[in-house]
């Protein structure tokens, strides 16, 4: 007897192991030609574990702090024995994180795979999308650099848009009237305690209703397969996808593995709250669309301020994409053309927006 | 203004009532009185000198800009008269104290009257200097005038009238970037400077050099002009043994290597006139290197003869001036080239700041003309661009290990990728 084979029996001795992996066993997942779009799901959960892992090792020399956070991440990146590789890695995959993000939602709605029963698995997952924008703005003041120091600026400035409780949202956010060391620490305990804890249970919610109520066929495929059973096409999850999956996680990493040696991430200058704003300034890439949007509004829309009108239509816009499952057919023959259309066209606006934003002067 | 008034009785006698280009105290009595708003003085002269050409002409806007008009002060505070009266024969009238046309002669005292009184000119600001009259006095163009030359610059010329700013306005005839223009309009001008036997080349001069170009291109306000070197109301030439007291006032770490070399000796004795000698007057071209070469723009061969001791040390100097500079230059493109890369080289980056600072401190103390004290200031630098040299070269060294190791992932990684495509294959056979 080998010694997996003995330590599978121990296992299974004690947590009858064959009953618990039973499920995953008698899963499967369709195969057509839109299957690859299953990979982005997990493409994702493979970056955000690669946060965690990198983001604790990065813990061990970053110091919060106005004066300590800068040359620390300057230690990590010069000092430490692959500190460059571990923080570079950090950042493109927080990037692809949030683009792969991007790309599944998108996948999910083209696919109409949030219509009924999967309607929670989508509030889930657009919660996540919004907690990863969250985790990149919070931590890409971290470095405390020039650019993330005003951009965290113009983005607290925007959230005290907000009528009512925007002026105290962004007073919390700040620590006080102004960004300074005291956000920083603020947003360093958002980045790596509260955040991560509410993802990691949204997490778990979402991919146990991913497990439970399996993927999602689309609808003319749905209507195809039940007027012709014997069309149906599909393949074990365990282990032929799982491998599958495997292998798409291993080239998201051969990705990343390219993009921190060959383009390791830049540390920028220094923080210093007496200069100026540098000309230009913009946000990361995931924002443009919305900061861009904001720049185009007038001054002044009838008697509300351009501003307040757009923070309020982005945050009305938020909540109907939160709840877009629930307008939608649970027949698969009578999908809803609307939320096509706004589907193509909220993609279009934002790859539209964003290129104008990075474009734009 | 019965202070006024008191102020200017000296003068009264020298009411010459001719007609000419100045205001005017009073004018025909017409219109109604200008300037007459609550605890102003009235000042009717404007009314009709305002409708006047020239010579006698003056806009109200003009003078609405001048610092005296800003200051409460009226027409009649210079010419005399009663600018309440609307009758113009009793406001230009002798009795009323109407001076007319102030005679030129008249001009520097007249403005001293109040320039030169502290107690007066605190009312309006007390950070005022009061000595313009005497320090004129001193000046080439007092002197001149207290010999009865007229031609020569009185306060009206450089600070204009009627529309006279103060300094501080960048409009003024006598702010920092203005000052140069103003002066050329006398010494630029050949046949108005003929017979004063001195250069007219001056601002031509002036308008090619290092200080002109700080001065009107960078707008560098603490760059020299005309009047920072031969001072203003005491303009004169700074003489041949005080230019680098002139010069020092600024350039202090020069006048401080200068002052201790041999060559100051050497200078006095000749009468030669210190940092002019190799840097010239007005002239002046940033230095460079090939001061020191063997070249058009070399200074030390004009007294030195091929070959002789000094031409040695000097060949020297040059010697380790360029290869401080190169060294610098060695460093900083392959920072470049690092940081480029994405290599964080920034404390490299910033040491090279101090290699280029001893550089800098070199060519200062090549004013010593003592090769052992350059040879400090080279040896420091060229140790700093050296060890920020090896950084830059070992990030590239640390960039290649990162690529050469990225190529070895990728290799496994399409390994594994291999074996798990074969495994798939074979369990789906």
């Amino acid at each position: 007897m080998t010694l997996f084979a003995a330590l599978r029996r121990w296992f299974d001795e004690r947590l009858d192991w064959d009953d618990l992996i039973a499920p995953l066993r008698h899963k499967t997942v369709p195969t057509h030609r839109l299957s690859y779009w299953y990979f982005l799901g997990g493409i994702t959960l493979f970056l955000f574990m690669i946060q965690v892992l990198t983001g604790i090792l990065l813990l061990l020399y970053y110091r919060p702090g106005a004066n300590e956070a800068f040359e620390s991440v300057q230690y990590i990146m010069t000092r430490v024995r692959f500190g460059w590789l571990v923080r570079s890695i950090h950042s493109w995959s927080a990037n692809l994180m949030i683009f792969t993000a991007f790309a599944h939602m998108f996948s999910v709605l083209f696919l109409k795979a949030y219509r009924k029963p999967r309607e929670l698995t989508w509030v889930s997952g657009v919660l996540l999308l919004f907690l990863v924008m969250g985790f990149g703005f919070s931590g890409y003041l971290l470095p405390w650099n020039t650019l993330a120091f005003f951009a965290t600026k113009v983005g607290t400035e925007i959230t005290g848009q907000i009528p009512i409780v925007g002026k105290p949202m962004m007073i919390f956010l700040r620590g006080g009237e102004d960004v300074t060391g005291a956000t920083l620490t603020r947003f360093f305990g958002f980045h790596v305690a509260v955040l991560p804890g509410i993802a990691t249970v949204l997490l778990l919610v979402h991919v146990l209703l991913v497990q439970r109520l399996g993927m999602s066929i689309p609808p003319k495929l749905e209507v195809q397969w039940t007027a012709d059973p014997s069309a149906k096409r599909e393949m074990k999850f365990f282990p032929n996808f799982l491998l599958r999956e495997l292998m798409a996680w291993y080239v998201a990493l051969g990705v990343l593995g390219a993009l921190a040696a060959v383009f390791p991430w830049n540390l920028g200058v220094k923080a210093d709250p007496f200069v100026s704003a540098p000309a230009g300034i913009k946000p990361e890439w995931y924002f443009l669309f919305m900061f861009q949007t904001l720049k185009l509004i007038p001054s002044k829309v009838w008697f509300i301020d351009g501003e307040v009108l757009g923070v309020i239509a982005f945050g009305l816009v938020g909540l109907l994409w939160l709840l877009l499952p629930f307008f939608e057919s649970d027949q698969p023959s009578h999908m809803k053309r609307w939320i096509t259309g706004l589907s193509v066209f909220a993609l279009a606006y934002v790859a539209g927006m964003s290129v104008y934003g990075l474009l734009a002067k | 203004m019965a202070f006024l008034r008191n102020k200017l009785r000296p003068f009264s006698a020298a009411h010459v009532g001719l007609a000419g280009f100045v205001v005017f105290a009073a004018c025909l009595g017409c219109g109604q009185s200008y300037g007459q708003s609550s605890g102003q003085i009235a000042n009717t002269c404007l009314d009709c000198h305002s409708t006047l050409p020239d010579p006698l002409g003056v806009s109200q806007e003009k003078f609405s800009q001048d610092i005296h008009a800003q200051k409460g002060l009226t027409c009649a505070s210079c010419h005399g008269g009663d600018p309440t009266s609307d009758d113009a024969d009793k406001a230009m009238s002798p009795k009323a104290g109407w001076k007319g046309k102030i005679d030129r002669k008249q001009i520097p005292q007249l403005c001293g009257s109040c320039h030169s009184d502290p107690a007066y000119i605190r009312q309006f600001n007390p950070s005022l200097r009061t000595d313009q009259l005497d320090q004129y006095r001193t000046s080439v163009h007092g002197k001149r005038f207290a010999a009865g030359d007229t031609k020569v610059a009185v306060c009206t010329d450089c600070h204009s009238v009627h529309d006279l700013r103060a300094p501080s306005d960048l409009r003024s005839t006598v702010n920092p970037v203005n000052v140069a223009k103003t002066c050329s309009r006398c010494h630029a001008d050949a046949s108005y400077m003929n017979g004063y036997s001195i250069p007219t080349d001056q601002f031509a001069k002036y308008s090619t050099s290092v200080h002109h170009e700080a001065l009107a291109v960078r707008g560098d306000l603490s760059a020299p002009t005309c009047s920072t070197c031969h001072g203003n109301h005491g303009a004169a030439p700074p003489g041949v043994d005080k230019v680098q007291n002139v010069c020092s006032n600024c350039h202090a770490f020069q006048a401080q290597m200068y002052e201790k070399s041999t060559h100051k000796k050497a200078f006095e004795a000749a009468s030669l006139p210190g940092c002019v000698v190799c840097h010239s007057n007005h002239g002046i071209r940033h230095p460079t290197d090939a001061m020191l070469g063997a070249g058009p723009d070399a200074v030390c061969m004009r007294c030195h003869a091929p070959g002789d001791r000094c031409d040695q040390a000097r060949a020297a100097l040059l010697s380790n001036l360029g290869r401080l500079d190169e060294a610098n230059k060695s460093a900083d493109s392959v920072l470049r080239v690092a940081e480029s890369s994405g290599m964080e080289v920034s404390e490299a980056r910033l040491g090279q700041d101090q290699a280029r600072d001893s550089l800098t401190k070199a060519r200062v103390t090549i004013h010593s003309f003592r090769t052992d004290l350059v040879d400090q200031d080279i040896q420091a630098g060229l140790k700093i661009a050296a060890q920020n040299l090896q950084a830059g070269q070992d990030a590239m060294v640390e960039r290649n290990h990162r690529r050469l190791g990225f190529g070895i992932s990728v290799i496994a990684i399409g390994i594994v990728l291999a074996g798990l495509r074969l495994y798939i294959k074979k369990i789906e056979s």
